[in-house]
């Protein structure tokens, strides 16, 4: 919300940048103390983003950490968090994947097989997200504490299912289990890059549509309104029309389809089975590049990239002798400074602004009548 | 001016402010204030909302520090870090909002943050003897034993001034204390005063009821924009005069001219019942109708089921018994949206909480509540282009001091967020305006333009339901008066006719005159 201006994109940077500024000062103290040369590291980096490889495979894990932030910013853009985007996308994933892997679906058509694989994981993600809004709607209860609970329960359901007795089917040749593989009809093909052994998720538009469907709904139709108008201020939205319920329960159940869609790209274009090594966690990386990406589309986009880049320069770390567990520092010093840097520029812009209307109106307002 | 405690002459005064000023970012709150308080008398500070009263009495009370200035107690220069070095040197502030903890006894609110202890264990006894003390001595007719939940707002606010006397407090600040007060006990209140004043306190006595001030005060100093700008004596001023003193022009005053009531009935209430959520009826029985062109102004002491009333109208709460009709339709269980979109305009009476949104643009608060109607959208879209244009029109014709319709709403004064709220629900022609306090906290500029959009929009067929606490307002405004009393309405009255002393003993339920 609000202006264009150079100053609202100057103050809209400075939070993350300095943020990031401050997490690689605090990085490259660690480093020296421990030992190890600052300068090396940036070195090490540096020589892995010209990598196409390493591009290739940031932009891969960025696709996927952008889908669960924007299943995750749908929540916190009406104050509602959904800690469950993990569960809800480990179900989804699994289940669409025992779908799109059965005999039955051999004989489709790939672009409805994908699209019914597609559809499929959202559904299971919005189900799954439906009990917490279904519990919060109709007994009060905390969507904190049931995603996480649901969560838990996901893990043990999942592992329940990825079973050879039921839905899964053992590896030969290792000790892993999971779902049927899918074949080439139901996949979705990946794009060559030059230079790179890997390729390019094909889902990679996927997320780009579900980017512009979020800034869409967001800002051009009545729901995103009220959405953004139930975050700012439930009792006034109430008072406006606004039925709290129903919008708890849409945006909980957007939010777990988005959350349904973030194993897609890895299922559909690499992994092509859940098994059980299919990466777990995504939903809380989700949080951190919401929270990055200031809920933004574009900010969020950002955010993915930075931490898709992150993580997988960690790889060249090791090799140049630097602890890998380093990048997971500099994530979280990231998140914890640009919470406290979103709140400083916050405030600065709530004070350039009465500034501005004082001077706009011709004298300065009295400080009952700004904070009236 | 020097003052020295000269022994025979004057005695210094209890409180001097010289050359105070306190500047926020972008805000200037306070310049060049200067007030002499003496010792032992009524000093009142009076002032519009805005002009900086409270700020001034927050750096009296070590809540701020002043940028400038010097503030003396009894002639002795002092810097105060902190409330508590105001309280050490003998000043207390009752505020405007209790601050009690309603589940406690007096005795136990009245000792919160100084516990009396003999040794480790805490002393009651000494206690509840030093309440009864001070309640005798300034005749305050306190109870320390009584739960403070059973106590009533004037009792409240004495167990708030024998709080602060029971720290010690030789000179008290009081922050509009009548605001929630009916006439009946502002009279008390006044008593407790005068029996401090005799007893050598000294009282600073914030408000801008000038006709309470002219009755209690011995010294008066008016404010405007953040300075002071006269110090007169009661005797000296007329009411009317304070009053243009403190706008620095002439005044407007509520009144409607001719009648404009049809007997085409717009709102229909019969039998309104509402249960609050511990089980108590909030709403006992209401029955009242609005006609087009009418204005049906309910007066009653704050929390008397005027918020329940207005909630269940707009459909925020649902009645457990009685029926709502507008124009002919029943809309008893009827959604807010449907509400709103049949006609119903809202001005609430707490803007911050169901009025606006700070965080969103002043256009963004135009959809607000019209997000479902044109020219804020087309079907499920957003038509931010006409939103955009009504919000400039808004501003134009309710003189809304902005810079532009994309700051913002938190950077607008309350009085510009409260024209642009009743700008925008007297948009989309309603026929049924619900008006809380719509004048409350704004200025006298923006008090008489919303007074005149309401009386034109009355002359148009607008129905109006009016809630105030400013009584001058209710019996200016309104076609008829009720008043509610504890969730009914037990009289009605021709505003023409009526006095605020009656509608004061009316809405206490003191001294019915049936």
């Amino acid at each position: 919300m609000g202006r264009f201006s150079p100053r609202s994109l100057l103050l809209g940077l400075a939070a993350p940048l300095g943020a990031l500024a401050f997490a690689v000062l605090v990085c490259a103290v660690i480093l020296g103390v421990t030992g190890h040369s600052p300068l090396d590291t940036v070195d090490a980096m540096v020589s892995a983003a010209q990598r196409p490889r390493t591009f290739v495979n940031s932009l891969n894990s960025a696709t996927t950490y952008y889908l669960a932030a924007v299943a995750v910013a749908i929540g916190f853009k009406m104050k509602l968090f959904n800690i469950g985007v993990d569960g809800q996308y480990r179900l989804a994933a699994m289940l669409s994947a025992a779908l799109a892997g059965a005999t039955f679906m051999e004989g489709l058509p790939s672009f409805l097989r994908v699209a019914l694989t597609v559809v499929a994981a959202m559904l299971v993600g919005a189900g799954w997200a439906g009990v917490a809004a279904l519990l919060k709607v109709t007994r009060g209860v905390s969507e904190v504490i049931s995603t996480i609970m649901l969560n838990a329960i996901a893990t043990y359901l999942v592992s329940y299912l990825l079973n050879p007795a039921r839905l899964a089917e053992d590896r030969p040749g290792s000790n892993n289990v999971g779902t049927r593989p899918i074949d080439g009809g139901g996949q979705v093909a990946g794009l060559e890059i030059p230079g790179s052994s890997s390729q390019l998720f094909g889902l990679v538009f996927l997320a780009a549509l579900v980017g512009f469907g979020y800034w869409f709904v967001l800002a051009r139709t009545r729901f995103g309104f009220e959405l953004k108008a139930t975050g700012l201020s439930e009792s006034a939205a109430v008072a406006s029309g606004v039925s709290v319920k129903k919008m708890v329960l849409v945006s909980m159940l957007l939010s777990g389809a988005v959350a349904g869609l973030v194993g897609m790209p890895q299922l559909l274009g690499s992994s092509y089975s859940y098994s059980l090594d299919f990466p777990p966690g995504i939903g809380f990386i989700g949080i951190a590049v919401a929270l990055l990406g200031r809920n933004h589309p574009v900010g969020m986009a950002l955010a993915a990239l930075l931490w898709g880049f992150l993580d997988n320069s960690s790889n060249s770390l090791d090799v140049a002798g630097v602890p890998r567990e380093i990048v997971g520092i500099m994530q979280g010093v990231i998140v914890l400074s640009v919470v406290v840097a979103y709140e400083l520029v916050r405030r600065y812009r709530v004070r350039a602004e009465q500034r501005d209307v004082g001077t706009a109106l011709g004298r300065t307002k009295t400080a009952e009548e700004a904070s009236a | 001016m020097p003052t020295e405690p000269a022994a025979g002459g004057e005695p210094a005064p209890a409180v001097e402010l010289s050359g105070i000023t306190k500047r926020f970012p972008g805000v200037t709150a306070n310049s060049d204030v200067n007030i002499t308080v003496r010792a032992g008398t009524v000093h009142a500070l009076v002032g519009e909302n805005g002009a900086g009263k409270s700020t001034l009495m927050k750096i009296l009370y070590g809540m701020q520090q002043p940028d400038e200035g010097q503030i003396r107690i009894g002639g002795v220069p002092t810097a105060f870090g902190s409330p508590a070095d105001a309280i050490k040197a003998g000043i207390g502030m009752v505020h405007q909002h209790f601050m009690l903890a309603d589940n406690l006894t007096v005795l136990e609110n009245v000792v919160l943050g100084s516990e009396p202890r003999a040794g480790v264990r805490l002393d009651f006894r000494a206690a509840r003897e030093r309440i009864r003390e001070i309640s005798a001595a300034y005749s305050l007719n306190v109870d320390p034993d009584r739960v403070v939940d059973d106590l009533g707002v004037g009792e409240r606010q004495r167990v708030e001034i024998l709080k602060v006397l029971y720290r010690g407090a030789r000179t008290l600040i009081l922050d509009e204390p009548t605001a929630v007060l009916v006439p009946q006990e502002v009279d008390e209140l006044f008593g407790n005063l005068r029996e401090l004043k005799a007893e050598g306190l000294t009282i600073v006595f914030i408000s801008h009821k000038l006709d309470e001030v002219l009755s209690v005060a011995d010294d008066i100093t008016v404010m405007r924009r953040g300075t002071t700008v006269a110090s007169v004596s009661p005797r000296e001023v007329t009411s009317r005069q304070l009053a243009e003193l403190m706008v620095g022009s002439a005044l407007p005053v509520p009144e409607l001219r001719d009648s404009t009531v049809t007997d085409r009935p717009v709102l229909t209430v019969t039998g309104l019942t509402v249960t609050g959520a511990d089980g108590r009826t909030v709403l006992d029985g209401l029955s009242f109708t609005i006609h087009a062109g009418e204005v049906l102004g309910i007066a009653g002491v704050e929390g008397n089921g005027q918020a329940e009333l207005v909630e269940a109208l707009m459909g925020i709460r649902t009645p457990t018994a009685g029926t709502v009709r507008l124009g002919g339709e029943n809309i008893t269980r009827a959604s807010t949206r449907h509400r709103r979109e049949a006609g119903i305009g809202y001005v609430p009476e707490d803007r911050h909480r169901q009025g606006v949104l700070l965080e969103a643009t002043l256009w963004e608060n135009r959809v607000l509540g019209h997000q479902t109607r044109r020219p804020s959208s087309r079907g499920a879209l957003l038509d931010l282009k006409g939103a955009k244009a009504d919000t400039e029109r808004i501003v134009r014709d309710y003189d809304v001091r902005t810079p532009g319709i994309g700051v913002h709403a938190s950077a607008l004064s309350g009085g510009n967020q409260q024209k642009l709220i009743v700008g925008r629900e007297m948009s989309a022609d309603p026929v049924l305006l619900i008006a809380s306090h719509p004048t409350r906290g704004v200025d006298v500029g923006a008090q008489a333009a919303i007074w005149e959009h309401i009386r034109r929009a009355r002359a148009e067929h607008l129905a109006v339901l009016l809630i105030s606490a400013d009584l001058d307002e209710l019996i200016g405004m309104s076609d008829t008066l009720a008043v509610i009393l504890r969730g009914r309405l037990v009289a009605d009255y021709d505003p023409s006719t009526v006095t605020p002393e009656q509608l004061g003993s009316a809405m206490t339920g003191a001294g019915r005159e049936d």
